[in-house]
């Protein structure tokens, strides 16, 4: 039946690319999303194991419709080498958050006890404040900040997840990297199709 | 031998076959146009607004099927070509557009003419590049044409610091490849695909196929005919589908949509599959998505990706070139004559006739039109601008030959109708080309005539002038209880007068008798001529489903009743 692309509920998406390191990628994902209207929970950058190549790990909300428009709009984009939405893999996601939370003599013992339960690192001590920095899962690193939340957060930045497929595969298809492979009509985050 | 950063730029442009750069000079890019001027293989045309620029290479673009080159200097230069670029990313247009920036030292200083044109355009083309190095000029361009050119056509393109331009440090090396690892344009589509689609269609009872400007770039024409026959597909065409297939060919049913055929929309509504070639179901289409095609099935074939599923969700879609796909589905679809389908059809074209152009002794727009195809014979090329005069020129043109109809779908720019009519006659000289104008858009590029007699570029200008901006008076007459406001002309010019002005022929037509032997002596004439078609000024395009709307709102004929008609 023809019927307009949308409906199910949304949901939540992590997406890795691929892209090349040059200036202006950055603005030209951004802009793709904000132009689009895509909504972006997070965006991690950083160098890939490969020299001239960044990966981003988008995590996007939207329903699976929207999910795939987001793939193919940023493989359009000419500097994107390669996408993957990895939802659906096995993966090992992570974020850091660094959390600053106001301290009183009474209440330290208590938060560093938290800290600790939560395999996270005191970074930074004063009088009235504690830097703590955990590592994890988004769960794991809400669970602390919803801990630490009624001592008083000051201040907290999370980089946001960065994720990678388990095992063997990557998520990404080798035949894509490298020396542009002939023009063959297929395209990776096809599954759907 | 060391070349400057401008000499490079010419010596690209001419490994990439560049005849022609549509441009306007300044301050930035100055040295670009030192270079060119010991280029003579490399025409400029110099226009009198940057607009034209891009506009004039979109329409020869379009003709020629080649990439068409325009240039303009940094800032206002850069940003008046914004609209034709955005016209160009639209309608899947190739074009490359060179613009000088301020040195590199200056950038980010709000220097005088600067502006981040690289940040302006990149939404509105399909990529873009600031040459930071001079070596990297040659590269630049390779990749910009490449991109321009294949897959899904669009604009590039390339700002060019001043002193990169002037740079003399380095040879020209033209390179084998363009290195872009991240575009992968496609080819073929995977078979298995292909072979579900064949499986929809063999099954259908009601198929339709909708043909977009797809099947012109990529050209399958006779791809899509073959298809269309073998299975006796009847076939409806975009308004930048038309001309993909003769409007007198048996299957051709013409326009869909907004103000398609009253009967095609019936027909989607009836249809059990849609097949969409290169389309892109916009909403000039579709109307309101969840009322299209209630009934049908959708194979949708295009070479980019993220149209699938995009505004239809497809029941098969597949990514390739269209000319290669179709090669691959044609031997599998089985011949079919479908009788009962084409037997509705001709009965919702006999409930329907959504073209008949009523007896009037005033001069209709449609008639006009009507009557200028008719006499310049259907193998013309016809360059319209946007709005009612447009939509009629989609309904009650003819054409028999491919690519023969270059409009402004996507963007609907008004006042494309002068410029992309210069790039499309220099691209195809031996074309006739008539430039169908409303009054408005008209207006809005003019100032090129000039371009046009400087370069002896023969073009006749047929101008439905009904003093106002028609479509929007229309909209206003229609839904803002005509409240018109804003969209009469009283101060247009005397356009005969303005020919003369430029030199050239100008005729005024009032009366239906004249319009023939006008066409016909706008024909016979050489070089450029005006004719102001003095049409009736309330006329209203019909069929009509307003935006938002769905066939089950569609109006098909004008509304009698008092007023001021």
């Amino acid at each position: 039946m023809a019927q307009p692309a949308a409906a199910a509920p949304p949901e939540t998406h992590t997406i890795i690319a691929l892209v090349e390191d040059k200036p202006g990628v950055l603005t030209r994902v951004a802009s793709m999303f904000r132009r689009r209207g895509f909504n972006i929970a997070s965006l991690a950058v950083g160098r890939s194991e490969r020299p001239g190549l960044s990966r981003m790990t988008f995590v996007v909300n939207g329903d699976l419709d929207t999910i795939k428009q987001v793939t193919r709009q940023l493989d359009k984009l000419i500097d994107v080498i390669e996408v993957s939405d990895i939802s659906t893999h096995q993966v090992v996601a992570r974020e850091l958050a660094l959390i600053k939370v106001a301290t009183t003599p009474a209440s330290r013992a208590e938060i560093m006890q938290f800290a600790e339960l939560f395999d996270a690192h005191i970074v930074d001590v004063t009088p009235e404040s504690l830097v703590i920095e955990i590592t994890g899962g988004e769960q794991k690193v809400n669970s602390l900040e919803g801990l630490l939340r009624p001592f008083g957060i000051t201040e907290m930045v999370r980089t946001g997840l960065v994720a990678m497929v388990r095992g063997q595969e990557s998520g990404i298809d080798p035949e894509n990297l490298g020396i542009p492979p002939a023009a063959n009509g297929l395209i990776r985050m096809d599954s759907g199709i | 031998m060391k070349l400057s950063g401008a000499e490079i730029v010419c010596e690209s442009l001419l490994m990439e076959g560049v005849e022609i750069v549509f441009g306007l000079p300044g301050g930035a890019v100055l040295p670009l146009y030192g270079a060119m001027a010991n280029y003579p293989q490399l025409r400029h045309v110099l226009v009198r607004h940057e607009q034209a620029a891009s506009m004039a290479a979109d329409g020869y673009a379009r003709a020629t099927g080649r990439v068409g080159v325009c240039s303009a200097t940094s800032g206002p230069g850069a940003t008046n070509l914004v609209t034709g670029i955005a016209t160009a990313q639209m309608d899947s247009v190739p074009i490359v557009a060179i613009t000088g920036q301020v040195p590199r030292a200056a950038i980010g200083r709000d220097a005088f003419q600067e502006t981040d044109v690289t940040g302006i355009t990149l939404p509105i083309t399909k990529h873009n590049f600031l040459v930071m190095e001079v070596e990297d000029i040659a590269p630049a361009i390779k990749e910009a044409f490449h991109i321009a050119n294949t897959g899904r056509p669009g604009p590039v393109l390339v700002d060019i610091p001043k002193d990169v331009l002037m740079d003399l440090r380095t040879e020209f090396i033209w390179p084998d490849r363009p290195n872009l690892p991240g575009y992968r344009p496609p080819g073929a589509a995977p078979p298995r695909q292909v072979a579900r689609a064949a499986e929809l269609i063999n099954r259908a009872q009601r198929p339709l196929i909708l043909a977009g400007h797809g099947v012109i770039i990529s050209q399958a024409y006779h791809e899509l005919i073959e298809l269309a026959e073998k299975a006796q597909i009847p076939v409806i065409t975009t308004l930048l589908g038309i001309s993909s297939i003769p409007t007198s060919h048996v299957l051709n049913l013409g326009m869909p949509g907004m103000h398609g055929m009253a009967y095609n929309n019936l027909a989607i509504d009836q249809a059990d599959l849609l097949i969409g070639l290169g389309m892109r179901f916009d909403d000039r289409v579709t109307g309101r998505l969840r009322d299209f095609a209630p009934n049908a099935a959708v194979v949708h074939i295009d070479v980019d990706a993220s149209e699938l599923d995009k505004n239809v969700k497809a029941t098969v879609p597949v990514v390739g070139d269209l000319k290669q796909v179709l090669k691959q589905l044609i031997p599998l679809v089985t011949p079919n004559v479908h009788l009962a389908w084409h037997a509705r059809l001709d009965e919702l074209k006999a409930q329907h006739p959504s073209l008949y152009i009523r007896e009037s002794e005033e001069l209709l727009p449609q008639y006009v039109l009507n009557r200028l195809s008719e006499v310049a014979g259907g193998d013309c090329i016809v360059v319209t601008g946007v709005g009612q005069h447009q939509m009629w020129a989609a309904q009650h043109c003819q054409f028999k030959e491919p690519n023969t109809l270059i409009t402004s779908g996507g963007l609907g720019s008004m006042g494309y109708e002068v410029p992309a009519a210069l790039g499309a006659r220099m691209g195809r000289p031996d074309k006739t080309v008539w430039s169908v104008a409303g009054d408005g858009g008209f207006q809005m590029t003019m100032c090129d005539l000039a371009t046009a007699v400087e370069n002896k570029v023969d073009i006749k200008f047929a101008i439905l002038n009904n003093q106002s901006l028609g479509m929007v008076k229309q909209m206003q007459d229609v839904f803002y209880d005509r409240e018109y406001y804003a969209v009469e002309y009283s101060g247009n010019p005397d356009f005969v007068k303005l020919a003369a002005a430029y030199g050239i022929e100008g005729l005024r037509v009032t009366r239906k008798e004249e319009v023939d032997d006008a066409v016909r002596y706008a024909m016979e004439v050489s070089g450029p001529v005006i004719i102001d078609f003095v049409v009736k000024p309330d006329e209203q395009v019909y069929p009509w489903i307003p935006a938002g709307e769905s066939v089950n709102e569609m109006i098909e004929s004008q509304p009698a009743r008092g007023g001021p008609y």
